[in-house]
């Protein structure tokens, strides 16, 4: 056991340890075992995706649902759509977001407290409510069926989340850096792209990982400004698959693990640098 | 002399008061220039605020007192919300909506919080422990959606599997008015690692001194617990409460890749309800009044539980003003 008696920083027994441990454990089988049954699926024949009782390991061993759903869901177009707009979007928060958190953290100007106010009270807003206006503003300009109407908001501030976590991280950066860039005339574009930005990756980085995910997993947006379906990216592609094939379970387990897989490869790779990465690891 | 210039700001604080005596006042030229170049760093996200979020709400009113088609556009005043008022429909969704709302958000909320105590233990794996619980949170909603319809499935799916273990014969789920929205909110406590890891970011903050001294004094576990741990998250707890509640009422990709709103309606959130008034019924006017009640419905809501803050959550600024002021 790792805890050192009375330096331990945590309060807590023994005995609490163990238990937590035990409980812990079942907890994690039963969160992982969906994955597992859908890895399980993906790779059966069709034959024996409906045997009861189920196998657990496929026997024998198939790779043709992912060639199935490969074709089925077209899915170098869907991924070439969706790579786009995540990436497109992440561009766009990580700019803009950035951008106004540095003005409301270190630039005076009237009304600079009031509009930060306002904007953090957007966060409690029901985002349904804007559904239908934000669909006839789109459809009036001619919008509707392109990548705009999924693009474009990124640009523009990018959600008052992001705005919010960059301020915070922002208004903690050490102000003596800044203040000898002040003293030499250093323009405030170079104070936010010089100095703010490089000092603030960690802040970054949870802006990108959030940004990327949602993103890639979004489905309503497209859902509603999308017909084409040369433009539609992974999640409706996934959902048009079931329509067509609902009983092929591995076919679409195999599409469904292909999507998936992305935001979790993602995160492990950021997890490493994730601020947060403090409570992953368990360090302190 | 600077300090006075930092009218109207309270947001910064001591901090912000400090380090702004070193800068120009505000009526210079510098002052000026730096107010300019705030604006200018703003301006995209200001549109955003005013053209994605401002307009569009008020405009979402204006709409709900219309007919509108997308071709054709009638000024009919408070019709559809009284259409509504009238609609079994819409008072199906209601209820649906706030059976998983009142059911899902007690659950989360408390799984959430145990986990995060057990999580915030020093115990061997903890980090694989954690990886494991936020790992479900990082599937899209779709692609959850698509594999709890093939674990539900009633003959071929784990889950009837692992209980006809147990000599139970499992419900048929999604297909079953009774079970359609218990099942939804059990998947929904698959992705709990959401809620837990802002919880366990919160439990961690919380100096070990306070709880040490506790357990100094003599203060049994579960004292400990309710008497400082919590009281010392609680405004996180608040904040989770907050967005579960608006986030929750939103269900909707579920019910939509899943059910369809069925069987019989018994599934029929909310939204999914408003989104097929919009873009399949084309009518406009009359879902943009179901989004405007939801939005006073959820305002209202925010409101009493901010109200009722008061007597639960608990700001260790309180602890400072109060010895200050004896």
């Amino acid at each position: 056991m790792m805890r050192g008696g009375p330096s331990s920083r945590h309060v807590g027994t023994r005995a609490g340890d163990a238990l937590a441990t035990v409980v812990l454990s079942v907890g994690a089988v039963a969160l992982l075992m969906p994955l597992v049954w859908m890895v399980s699926t993906a790779l059966k024949g069709t034959a024996f995706v409906m045997l009861f009782p189920p196998q657990w390991i496929p026997h024998p061993f198939t790779l043709s649902p992912f060639l199935n759903a490969w074709k089925t869901m077209r899915f170098l177009r869907s991924l070439r759509n969706t790579v786009f707009l995540t990436v497109s979007n992440v561009v766009g928060v990580e700019l803009t977001a950035s951008m106004a958190a540095f003005a409301f953290a270190r630039l005076r100007f009237p009304g600079r407290d009031l509009l930060f106010l306002i904007l953090l009270s957007t966060m409690m807003l029901p985002a349904t409510v804007l559904l239908i206006p934000t669909f006839i503003l789109f459809k009036d300009i001619h919008w509707v069926n392109t990548y705009l109407p999924l693009i474009v908001p990124s640009f523009l501030g990018g959600g008052a989340f992001n705005i919010f976590l960059m301020r915070q991280f922002f208004t903690g950066v050490n102000s003596e850096i800044f203040d000898a860039a002040r003293v030499d005339g250093c323009g405030y574009w170079s104070m936010y792209a010089r100095i703010m930005l490089p000092s603030a990756k960690p802040a970054m980085l949870i802006v990108f990982v959030f940004t990327f995910i949602g993103s890639w997993n979004d489905f309503m947006g497209p859902l509603i400004y999308l017909n084409n379906t040369k433009l539609y990216p992974l999640t409706l592609q996934l959902q048009v698959f079931v329509g067509r094939h609902v009983v092929a379970w591995n076919d679409l387990m195999a599409g469904t693990l292909m999507v998936a897989i992305v935001p979790i490869i993602i995160f492990f790779f950021a997890q490493k640098n994730f601020t947060q990465g403090v409570v992953f690891t368990g360090i302190r | 002399m600077g300090v006075h210039l930092n009218t109207g700001t309270d947001a910064g604080g001591g901090r912000a008061a400090t380090d702004l005596t070193r800068r120009p006042r505000r009526g210079s030229r510098l002052g000026r220039r730096e107010a300019i170049a705030g604006y200018l760093f703003i301006t995209p996200a200001m549109v955003g605020l005013v053209g994605l979020i401002a307009f569009p709400v008020l405009f979402a009113f204006y709409v709900s007192l219309t007919n509108y088609n997308f071709i054709h556009m009638h000024f009919v005043g408070l019709a559809n919300y009284s259409k509504l008022l009238h609609d079994p429909l819409f008072w199906k969704s209601l209820g649906v909506t706030w059976y998983y709302v009142l059911v899902s958000i007690p659950l989360n909320l408390t799984v959430g919080l145990v986990l995060a105590m057990m999580l915030n233990r020093k115990i061997r794996g903890i980090g694989l422990f954690r990886t494991v619980y936020y790992l479900p949170s990082l599937v899209g909603g779709v692609a959850v959606s698509l594999l709890f319809l093939w674990l539900f499935n009633p003959n071929f799916g784990l889950i009837n599997y692992l209980l006809s273990l147990l000599h139970i014969h499992g419900p048929q789920w999604l297909y079953s008015q009774r079970w359609v929205i218990p099942a939804i909110i059990l998947m929904s406590l698959w992705g709990v690692g959401g809620s837990m890891l802002i919880n366990l970011a919160a439990l961690q903050g919380v100096p070990t001194e306070l709880e040490e001294a506790a357990r100094i004094d003599g203060a049994s576990r579960v004292r400990i617990i309710w008497h400082v741990t919590l009281p010392m998250i609680s405004p996180v707890i608040l904040f989770n409460l907050i967005l579960g509640i608006i986030g929750s009422f939103q269900i909707f990709t579920q019910a939509y890749v899943m059910t369809s709103g069925g069987p019989n309606n018994a599934s029929l959130f909310y939204v999914l309800y408003l989104y097929e008034n919009a873009f399949e019924f084309f009518k406009m006017g009359y879902a943009s009044a179901m989004a405007w009640i939801m939005l006073v419905m959820l305002l209202i809501l925010t409101l009493l539980v901010f109200r009722s803050s008061g007597a639960w959550v608990f700001y260790q600024s309180e602890i400072r003003g109060k010895e200050e002021a004896g």
